[in-house]
């Protein structure tokens, strides 16, 4: 097929014509089947982004009078405690997605070669991540309940019931605890998405170490690691903009009580309940510019990162080249 | 291999499968607590403590009466719509756009890839702020019509997933309907959505629990939760007074997973492979 797409109506062609040849059939495909998805998408996304854009210079409610107050919006965002004091929270959700992450590769890596029920195993770590958010609140709301599940099992292990906090009320715990529930519910995902990258890796570059007497740590350190580099890279650059905008543990739990608030639970609050929509607009486009300027640096950093690292992995390659070749010298020599 | 080597192969061996067998009695517990819990009567639940077993497990009364009470039935019957319909429509949608923006160059075909890419890194909840007044100027709140073409719209995941498929798909075949004259249409439906199967499978899978599984949107659009309650919204019937009758609301609460649990056990695999697949370019 020609790349030759936007062609003029040729002179001498009616309309009717053109429209029967290929090029037009062409044309009238693409209209056809492109213009539903892309109607959805300008509805559904880029004119509420550039509404919310909009709000976020008013002083307004969804319905009824609208004022324009400039910059005052956005005054308020850094101002008051609740909204940008909330981004504090992320670094909790920033450390459990560090610990999702490392217990992720390291049961993934398990998983990847010959376990007896791996399956099983695997079914289990990944069922909670299709469990819905509401069933997930109730669920935590029990088991953290003073006396309920954890603290049951807590006693099986030797602690006394006093000396246990109250899981989703004491301020200094209640956001860890939450937190947990985020890696109870995703690490399972996540150690699915490590095995299938680590499964596209050759299973001959394995032998080639084996034979080469390589032992456990080694073999993840020269083959796993670098082919699920990009995989690792990505998951941390989401779990980052994911701790910006973590919202569902507390909605869910505790509805952003006892200090629990993230900054969505605030925004999704002053959205929805206050009603005031320009405040809550801005709010959104404050934590949209950080997101991008987070994943703008990050993306930034592993390039650097990744370049020095491929300077030296040129060593590795060649060593990994050198092992596979002495591999096939020794198939071809049996 | 000395006594050494074998003992700390030994070791390891032993020390995988007990962190194996940790992490999984980490994953499963809260939902084993819940299902313990489901089964206990009022007194039951009352005087004993949460993970003592229950006395019997046939009775099924917090079943029924959650059911009754979270009108569990319209929600299925909801959830079933609202499945059907998205699930039917954005593989028609999905399909459609990735046929274009594989098969046809066009100046802005990488412009629209990046427009759905950039879509997805907005998150969900900062959006409704302004998609609430949206649905709201379409009359489009507390309709199931309303909410279903709301959730046809940005799935980023799926496009992904049929653009690698077509990618696939050799080219020649395409080539050769048209030298017999296939129009374009023909070639899709006749040729290449019945190649497709597979990624229409897996995408259906992940973006049907998606859905399934969705409450906030559903919460702030169908508000009416009588009429238009979907399985994860009827839940909210337990928040209030009923919030302490656990072994009535750990009823509930398995019963919504049950579809999530009958999914997985039967479609492991391409629930796993498709995670995979729309991570990979996503």
């Amino acid at each position: 097929m020609t790349a030759t797409t936007r062609s003029a109506k040729p002179a001498g062609r009616t309309f009717g014509q053109w429209l029967k040849s290929r090029d037009g059939q062409k044309v009238l495909v693409m209209i056809a089947f492109m213009i539903i998805p892309l109607a959805l998408l300008f509805t559904f996304t880029y004119l509420p982004f550039a509404e919310m854009f909009g709000f976020s210079f008013y002083d307004m409610k969804y319905i009824g009078t609208r004022k324009f107050v400039g910059m005052k919006n956005y005054i308020k965002v850094f101002q008051r405690d609740d909204c940008f004091g909330a981004l504090k929270l992320s670094l909790y959700y920033m450390a459990g997605s560090v610990v999702q992450l490392v217990l992720a590769l390291y049961l993934a890596t398990i998983l990847s070669f010959k376990v007896k029920g791996g399956s099983i195993f695997k079914g289990f770590m990944f069922f909670p991540f299709l469990v819905n958010g509401i069933a997930i609140g109730f669920i935590f709301k029990f088991f953290y309940t003073r006396g309920f599940v954890f603290d049951t099992v807590l006693q099986w292990c030797g602690f006394q019931l006093d000396n246990l906090p109250y899981w989703l009320r004491d301020k200094r715990i209640n956001n860890i605890s939450l937190v947990a529930t985020s890696v109870w519910r995703y690490f399972g995902q996540n150690m699915v998405l490590f095995i299938g990258a680590i499964m596209s890796v050759d299973s001959e570059l394995y032998e080639a170490a084996m034979l080469d007497g390589a032992n456990k740590f080694q073999q993840f350190k020269y083959i796993i690691m670098p082919s699920i580099k990009t995989i690792i890279t990505l998951n941390v650059i989401l779990s980052i903009t994911g701790s910006l905008s973590a919202f569902e543990p507390p909605y869910v739990i505790t509805d952003g009580a006892n200090g629990t608030g993230t900054y969505f639970v605030v925004m999704n609050e002053i959205a929805h309940t206050q009603q005031k929509v320009g405040l809550a607009s801005a709010m959104a486009i404050v934590l949209l510019l950080i997101i991008f300027a987070a994943t703008i640096l990050q993306k930034l950093f592993f390039k650097y990162v990744f370049k020095n690292a491929e300077d030296e992995d040129l060593n590795a390659a060649a060593k990994r080249d050198k092992k596979l070749a002495k591999l096939a010298a020794r198939k071809a020599g049996r | 291999m000395t006594a050494v080597q074998k003992i700390s192969k030994y070791v390891l061996v032993f020390l995988k499968y007990l962190s194996l067998v940790f992490f999984s009695i980490v994953a499963v517990l809260p939902l084993v607590s819940v299902l313990i819990t489901a089964f206990k009567t009022d007194t039951e639940y009352q005087q004993t403590n949460v993970m003592t077993l229950p006395e019997s497990w046939l009775n099924f009364s917090n079943f029924t009466q959650a059911f009754v009470k979270a009108n569990m039935g319209r929600a299925f019957v909801n959830s079933t719509i609202i499945l059907i319909c998205t699930l039917a429509a954005s593989v028609l949608i999905g399909t459609q756009l990735a046929y274009v923006l594989n098969r046809f160059k066009f100046p802005g075909n990488s412009l629209i890839r990046n427009l759905f890419l950039f879509a997805s890194l907005l998150p969900g909840v900062a959006m409704q702020v302004s998609v609430y007044e949206i649905m709201w100027k379409l009359h489009f709140i507390n309709t199931l019509p309303g909410y279903i073409v709301l959730m046809c719209g940005t799935d980023v995941i799926s496009i992904y997933i049929y653009i690698q498929f077509f990618e696939n798909i050799d080219f020649s075949l395409d080539e050769s309907a048209i030298m017999d004259g296939a129009s374009y249409f023909t070639i899709f439906y006749k040729i290449l959505l019945p190649l497709l199967k597979p990624a229409i499978v897996t995408s259906c899978i992940l973006k049907g629990v998606g859905t399934y599984n969705e409450y906030y949107m559903a919460h702030l659009y169908l508000q009416d939760q009588k009429r238009l309650g979907t399985v994860a919204t009827s839940l909210y019937t337990f928040v209030g007074p009923l919030g302490s009758k656990y072994n009535l609301i750990c009823a509930g609460v398995i019963i919504s997973l049950l579809p999530a649990l009958i999914v997985f056990i039967t479609c492991q695999k391409q629930i796993y492979s498709g995670l995979t697949a729309g991570s990979v370019k996503g």
